[in-house]
C-alpha cells in the first residue's frame, strides 16, 4: 500500500541516493557533474510530487473546475531549474579551464599532479 | 525613500553588477564599485538606527504583503549583519585596486568587480529576506559569484579548489533546498515569520525533523564547520588575496546568520535546543574544530592556508556559543562574528600587501620582514594578538563573553577548552613573529623592496585600528549584540 501509493517519493529517493553515489564516487569530473544533475533533479521531482493534489486538474479557470493543482512549487522549482543550469555551466567551464591547466579531467590525475609543488 | 531602505540594501549591488560592464574600463569600475558599497553601508548604518530605534522593519516586495509576496524582515540581528558586511566589503573594495591589478590581467579586472558585487548582492539578500526559498535562491546567487572569483586565482590549484567548493556548495543548497520543501510540506508557507508560527503545531512530526536535519546540515557545509570544512582551506589559499580577505571577513558570518536565524526564530529555541541534542553537539563540534583545525593550522607553511585554518577554529567559537545557548553565550557568538571579521579581514589584507610585494605567502617569504615591511608586519601581528584573544582587542571581549557564558552554565570544562583553543592559537601566531623578527632572510630568495603601497595599507590599518577600538570601546557592538541576543530568545521566554 505504502510502496504502490508513494511511489513517486520512491523514485525520488532511489534518483537522490544514486546522484549523491554518483558524485562521491566517481573520479571522473564529468561524471560527477552528472550525478550532481541526477541529485538536483530529484529534489525537483520531489517539490513537483509535493504540489499534487489528487483528482485536481490544472490551475486554470474552467468550467466546473474546482479541485486543482498547488501552482507554486511548480514556480519555485522553475527557479531552482534555473539554478541548476547556472552551475552545470560553470561547472562545465571548470572542467575545461581544468583539462587546459591540467591535461586530465580525472580527479586522481589531478592530484597526482599537484603533490610535487 | 525611507520605507524602500530594505530591498535597496539589495538591488543596489544586484543593478550596480551589469552595470559594469558596460563601464568597461577597470579603473572606473573599481570607483564604481567602491561608489556601491558605500552607498550599501550607508543604507545599512540607516536601517540599524531605524530598527534601534523604533522595531523590526518589514517590507513587502512590489506592494504584495507578507503570505503572498516575499517579505523582506529587517531586525536588530540581521541589520548588524548586514552593517558588519556592507562595512568590511567597502574596506576591501578601497584597498582591493593595487593587489588585483598585480595578480589579475587587464581583460579580467572588469569581470571580477561584476562577480564582487553579484557575492555581494547574494549575501546581503540572505540575510535581509524574510522568505526562505529566497534565502536559497540568494545562497547560489552569491555562492555561484565565489565559485568563479575564487577560480580567478592565479594558481591552477585555484581551478581545482573551485571546482571542489562546487561540489560541495552545491549539494549543501540543494540540502537546504530538500529542508525548505519539508517545511513547505508541513505549514503550506514559506515566510519566516508564519512558519516561526505553525511549526510549533507539527513539531513532532519526523517530517520537520529532518527537515531541520537537512537545513542544519546544509548550512553547516557553508558555514564550514568541523567536519564539513574540507573545502575551505584550499579555497582560501588560492583564491586571489582580495577574494580571500572579503570570503573570510563576509561569508561564513552570513552562513553563521542563517544557522542563527534557522534555529532561533524559523525553528525556534523550543523546538531546536531543548528538544534535540543539538547543544552538545554542537559544544562538541564546535571545540573539535578549534582544536583540529588550530593544530593543523601550526603545521601549515602557506600563511594564508594557516589563517585559512583558524578561521574553521574560529567558526567552532561561534557555535560553541550558539550551542550554550544561553542569552550571553549567543551575544558571545554575535560579538565574535564582528570581531572575526575585523581580524581576518586586516590580517588578510595584510597578507594582500605581501603577495603585492613578495609574491607569495610562504612562511619563507616573512623573514626579516620586521625591518623590509615594518608596518604591515606590525599588523599582522597585532591581528594575530587579536585573533589570540588579548586583552585590549577585540578578541579578548568576545572570549570573555563566551567564557563567562560557559562558567554560568556550568560547564567549566568548556571554558578551559576555550581558554587552550587560545594557547595553540599562540603557537601559529609565534611562528610568524619569530621569522620576521629573529631571522635573516634567506640567501637564495630575492629581497622584498619594501612597504606596502599605501593604498593597500591604510584599509589594512583602519580594519587593525578597529580591533584596537571596539577592543577597547565596547560600547556599540556589546550593545547592539546583546539587544539582538534577547531579542531572539524573547519569543520562547
Amino acid at each position: 500500500m505504502l510502496l504502490t501509493s508513494l511511489y513517486n517519493y520512491w523514485v525520488v529517493i532511489a534518483l537522490m541516493m544514486i546522484g549523491l553515489y554518483m558524485v562521491l564516487a566517481q573520479g571522473n569530473l564529468i561524471k560527477k557533474i552528472i550525478g550532481l544533475n541526477i541529485f538536483q533533479t530529484s529534489v525537483f521531482i520531489f517539490y513537483i510530487s509535493v504540489g499534487k493534489v489528487n483528482g485536481g486538474n490544472a490551475p486554470i479557470l474552467a468550467h466546473g473546475e474546482t479541485i486543482y493543482s498547488n501552482p507554486l512549487p511548480h514556480v519555485l522549482i522553475l527557479t531552482a531549474i534555473v539554478v541548476g543550469i547556472a552551475t552545470t555551466s560553470l561547472a562545465l567551464a571548470l572542467v575545461i579551464r581544468i583539462k587546459r591547466a591540467y591535461g586530465s579531467v580525472e580527479e586522481r590525475d589531478i592530484q597526482a599532479e599537484d603533490r610535487p609543488c | 525613500m525611507l520605507t524602500h531602505l530594505p530591498i535597496l540594501q539589495v538591488i543596489l549591488p544586484l543593478v550596480a553588477a551589469p552595470s559594469c560592464l558596460i563601464i568597461r574600463r577597470a579603473s572606473l569600475v573599481w570607483l564604481f564599485t567602491l561608489g556601491v558599497s558605500i552607498a550599501a553601508f550607508a543604507v545599512s548604518a540607516l536601517l540599524l538606527q531605524q530598527v534601534s530605534t523604533s522595531g523590526a522593519i518589514t517590507y513587502g516586495l512590489g506592494g504584495w504583503d507578507a503570505p503572498w509576496g516575499i517579505e523582506y524582515r529587517i531586525d536588530l540581528l540581521n541589520a548588524w549583519v548586514l552593517l558588519v558586511v556592507t562595512g568590511i566589503s567597502t574596506v576591501v573594495l578601497a584597498a582591493a585596486r593595487a593587489s588585483v591589478q598585480a595578480e589579475m590581467d587587464q581583460a579580467r579586472q572588469t569581470l571580477f568587480y561584476t562577480l564582487y558585487l553579484l557575492c555581494f548582492a547574494g549575501l546581503l539578500g540572505i540575510v535581509a529576506t524574510g522568505d526562505v526559498f529566497n534565502v536559497f535562491v540568494f545562497l547560489e546567487i552569491s555562492s555561484l559569484a565565489t565559485y568563479a572569483l575564487i577560480a580567478l586565482g592565479r594558481d591552477r590549484r585555484a581551478l581545482w579548489a573551485a571546482f571542489q567548493y562546487l561540489i560541495m556548495g552545491t549539494i549543501g543548497a540543494t540540502f537546504i533546498l530538500i529542508g525548505i520543501g519539508f517545511l513547505y510540506m508541513m505549514t503550506g508557507t514559506l515566510n519566516m515569520a508564519d512558519l516561526a508560527q505553525r511549526l510549533p503545531e507539527v513539531s513532532s512530526s519526523s517530517t520537520v525533523l529532518a527537515a531541520f536535519a537537512f537545513i542544519v546540515v546544509g548550512v553547516c557545509l557553508k558555514l564550514a564547520l568541523f567536519p564539513l570544512h574540507m573545502w575551505l582551506p584550499n579555497a582560501y589559499s588560492f583564491a586571489p588575496s582580495i577574494v580571500t580577505a572579503f570570503l573570510a571577513a563576509t561569508a561564513t558570518k552570513v552562513a553563521l546568520y542563517l544557522l542563527v536565524r534557522f534555529t532561533f526564530t524559523v525553528f525556534g529555541v523550543q523546538f531546536s535546543l531543548t528538544s534535540l541534542p543539538l547543544q552538545s553537539l554542537f559544544i562538541g563540534l564546535g571545540l573539535a574544530g578549534v582544536f583540529v583545525a588550530s593544530v593543523v593550522a601550526i603545521y601549515q607553511v602557506d600563511i594564508k592556508r594557516m589563517l585559512a585554518y583558524s578561521s574553521v577554529a574560529q567558526v567552532g567559537y561561534m557555535v560553541v556559543g550558539i550551542g550554550i545557548s544561553s542569552v550571553v553565550a549567543v551575544q558571545a557568538t554575535l560579538l565574535h562574528l564582528f570581531n572575526h571579521a575585523l581580524m581576518k579581514g586586516g590580517l588578510f589584507l595584510a597578507l594582500a600587501g605581501l603577495a603585492y610585494r613578495a609574491g607569495s605567502c610562504h612562511i619563507d617569504a616573512f623573514r626579516g620582514l620586521g625591518r623590509t615591511m615594518p608596518w604591515t608586519m606590525a599588523a599582522i601581528v597585532i591581528g594575530g594578538i587579536s585573533l589570540i584573544g588579548m586583552p585590549l582587542t577585540v578578541g579578548f571581549v568576545s572570549k570573555w563573553y563566551l567564557i563567562s557564558a560557559a562558567l554560568e552554565s556550568n560547564l567549566w570544562f568548556v571554558a578551559l577548552l576555550v581558554v587552550m583553543g587560545s594557547l595553540v592559537a599562540v603557537v601559529y601566531i609565534w611562528r610568524l613573529v619569530e621569522a620576521a623578527y629573529f631571522q635573516e632572510p634567506a640567501g637564495d630568495q630575492p629581497p622584498v623592496v619594501g612597504e606596502a603601497p599605501l593604498s593597500l595599507l591604510l584599509p589594512t590599518w583602519l580594519l587593525i585600528s578597529a580591533n584596537l577600538y571596539f577592543g577597547i570601546d565596547t560600547r556599540l557592538p556589546v550593545e547592539v549584540t546583546g539587544a539582538a541576543a534577547q531579542y531572539l530568545f524573547g519569543g520562547a521566554q
